[in-house]
């Protein structure tokens, strides 16, 4: 262990570390910044010079005290006024949230893996021309539809409610592409087997094809559920009651009040938290579906 | 049902698969497109009372007004303020994180961890740096011996009075506006995760022989990034910058945040500029013209992104 061409080969190394310690350092100095802010109180941050980038006196209670982020004050989402501002604890928001993307996801995997099927195992007249519209459907981001969807959303009664929130997120073409690619891998003589074995098409998609596309289906879930959770216009276009608020305008709205921005600030490092750990943890799955599961990863 | 052709039992055999999907897109992807374009025709009254039809009359109005012009080149100069550094940082994060060393992963997941972090989060993160009361940037700037800058207030040329073209050129270089700056750090910092992540996988599909050789030929690490690394990373480059202008073009988080489209219109990008029309001033019609105009600009930038998956898809 104590070679000296060990030591020398990490004496090499130094430089190397060096720059990817000071790189990451940059990175991640927003978030430190931040997570520093949210443990100050509010006196502490509007003084001038700014505080210390340490917090020397950390106030936990930013994240869970009755008037902290997560405010036990109230365990329902019932609203509680301050400065004129609605506000309701981080809770309602985070629920929200989690309701809204979970719906999303599973909508997206039901929608897509049904026409992903049917674009990969079924023979029908005009089948390639409708998966140029399901491809097509990519080149129209949401954002360029808003208004008309918000009609449409608002005539329905849908405006603060989950369908209101949910509804223009169930299908997706990039799904739909990224499953078929997976399923027109599987041997068609699969398929044949079980036609013979008598199954129907939806018995052998879902007791065949689905667990054999696990993988596929993972790192579609892990897009929807990221980008729902990381929605802001449309969700900011369809609630307006702060107690049906997602968390993302929820934090957004609470850091335009200064009396309460170390808290917002709080709110923010819980909301940001669920995603940093999907992402890490499923990170393999994203790169995989980025280039629409032609990488093998 | 077998006393029906072929076809039509092909098609009801497929119409559960595909119906969900199809009624959904078309009642949020293809009925508003088309609605656009028809609200595009008529002009709203404040009070949503009545509707006036003017034809494409509000298409000529809108798409020349100098308001459009200007969120044009907001937008524009938004996507080059993001795209450029956005690549450049992408790129440099991933090739370090590309060296074999021991514990490297730690630091490609640190250099990707921003892809988790939505608009909303990223806005937040920088509020805290850029913020006109509480924000440490300057302060920071201060103890290197450099100027304070009114990061979210100064619109810089955007709101500056120009007397010809060349004085609005000129201005684009020599009067920065600080507030599109902030903007851009904010994206650029969400951008620079996704990047890395995309830059990576490329280095990767980079074959090793490739390296040898240059290094039998005796080519040093410089020489050896410029011509094998890069040239083989062009697609991905390439693919990575098409996407960093749609995001670009898609923007409103980080304005709606940061900026509220201010001052006066110096972050007002295309979409915020949709936003604002279509739900602050009821002007629904023009809204939708704005839009329409958006929407052909993003489908020149999607058709690139997709030539390019295509391309990756079936002739690897």
């Amino acid at each position: 262990m104590t070679s000296p061409a060990f030591a020398q080969r990490w004496l090499r190394r130094i430089p190397a570390y060096a720059l990817l310690i000071v790189c990451a350092g940059v990175l991640l100095f927003p978030l430190y910044v931040t997570v520093v802010d949210s443990l100050h109180t509010v006196g502490e941050l509007i003084q001038n010079p700014p505080p210390s980038l340490w917090p020397s006196d950390p106030q936990w209670g930013n994240y869970y005290s009755d008037t902290g982020a997560v405010g036990t004050a109230s365990k329902s989402c019932h609203l509680f006024n301050n400065n004129g501002l609605e506000v309701a604890p981080l809770t309602c928001y985070l629920t929200n949230s989690l309701i809204m993307s979970s719906v999303i996801t599973i909508g997206q995997l039901i929608t897509a893996a049904l026409a992903a099927y049917a674009f990969a195992f079924l023979r029908f007249p005009g089948r390639d021309a409708l998966f140029a519209v399901f491809l097509a459907t990519m080149m129209v981001p949401l954002e360029v539809a808003i208004i008309p969807n918000f009609q449409t959303v608002q005539w329905l009664g849908w405006t603060d409610t989950y369908p209101g929130l949910v509804a223009p997120f169930l299908a997706t073409g990039f799904g739909t592409f990224l499953l078929r690619q997976y399923f027109l891998s599987i041997p068609r003589e699969l398929h044949d087997a079980a036609e013979m074995d008598g199954y129907g098409h939806f018995r052998f998609l879902w007791s065949v094809v689905l667990p054999l596309a696990r993988g596929a289906l993972a790192t579609l879930a892990v897009f929807a559920f990221l980008q729902a959770w990381n929605q802001y216009l449309w969700p900011l276009l369809v609630t307006n009651d702060a107690d049906m608020r997602t968390v993302q305008i929820g934090i957004a709205g609470d850091t335009a009040d200064i009396q309460r921005i170390n808290t917002a600030f709080a709110g923010t490092i819980i909301a940001f938290a669920p995603m940093l750990i999907l992402v890490v943890a499923f990170q393999r799955y994203l790169v995989r579906g980025l280039f629409g599961g032609a990488v093998k990863g | 049902m077998s006393a029906l052709p072929k076809p039509a039992r092909q098609l009801l055999t497929a119409l559960p698969f595909v119906a969900p999907s199809i009624v959904l897109f078309g009642t949020f992807i293809f009925y508003p497109l088309a609605k656009s374009v028809y609200l595009g025709f008529f002009i709203d009254n404040p009070f949503h009372t009545r509707k006036i039809y003017v034809g494409f009359d509000q298409y000529r109005d809108v798409l020349t007004s100098s308001e459009f012009i200007s969120s044009l080149l907001v937008t524009a100069t938004f996507a080059f303020y993001t795209v450029v550094p956005s690549i450049i940082i992408g790129t440099f994060l991933a090739v370090l994180a590309n060296q074999r060393l021991p514990g490297i992963v730690i630091f490609r997941t640190v250099f990707s961890s921003t892809l988790a972090a939505s608009v909303a989060i990223s806005s937040i993160l920088w509020l805290v740096l850029l913020h006109p009361q509480i924000g440490v940037m300057n302060n920071l700037l201060g103890t290197v011996g450099l100027d304070h800058v009114r990061w979210l207030q100064d619109g810089g040329w955007a709101v500056s009075q120009h007397d010809n073209a060349f004085e609005m050129v000129l201005a684009w270089f020599t009067d920065p506006n600080w507030a599109l700056i902030a903007v851009s750090l904010t994206t650029i910092w969400m951008n620079v995760g996704l990047f890395t992540v995309v830059v990576l996988a490329g280095l990767q599909t980079i074959p090793d022989e490739l390296y040898e050789s240059a290094r039998i030929d005796g080519a040093g690490r410089w020489s050896e990034f410029w011509h094998v690394t890069l040239p083989m990373l062009s697609p991905t480059l390439f693919f990575a910058s098409v996407i960093g202008v749609i995001f670009a073009y898609q923007a409103f988080g980080q304005i709606d945040i940061l900026t509220q489209g201010g001052p006066v219109d110096a972050t007002n990008v295309q979409l915020y500029s949709i936003y604002q029309d279509g739900f602050e001033n009821f002007r629904t019609g023009a809204a939708s013209v704005q839009a329409i105009g958006l929407f052909v600009i993003m489908l020149g930038l999607t058709y690139l992104q997709f030539r390019f998956l295509s391309r990756r898809v079936f002739y690897r």
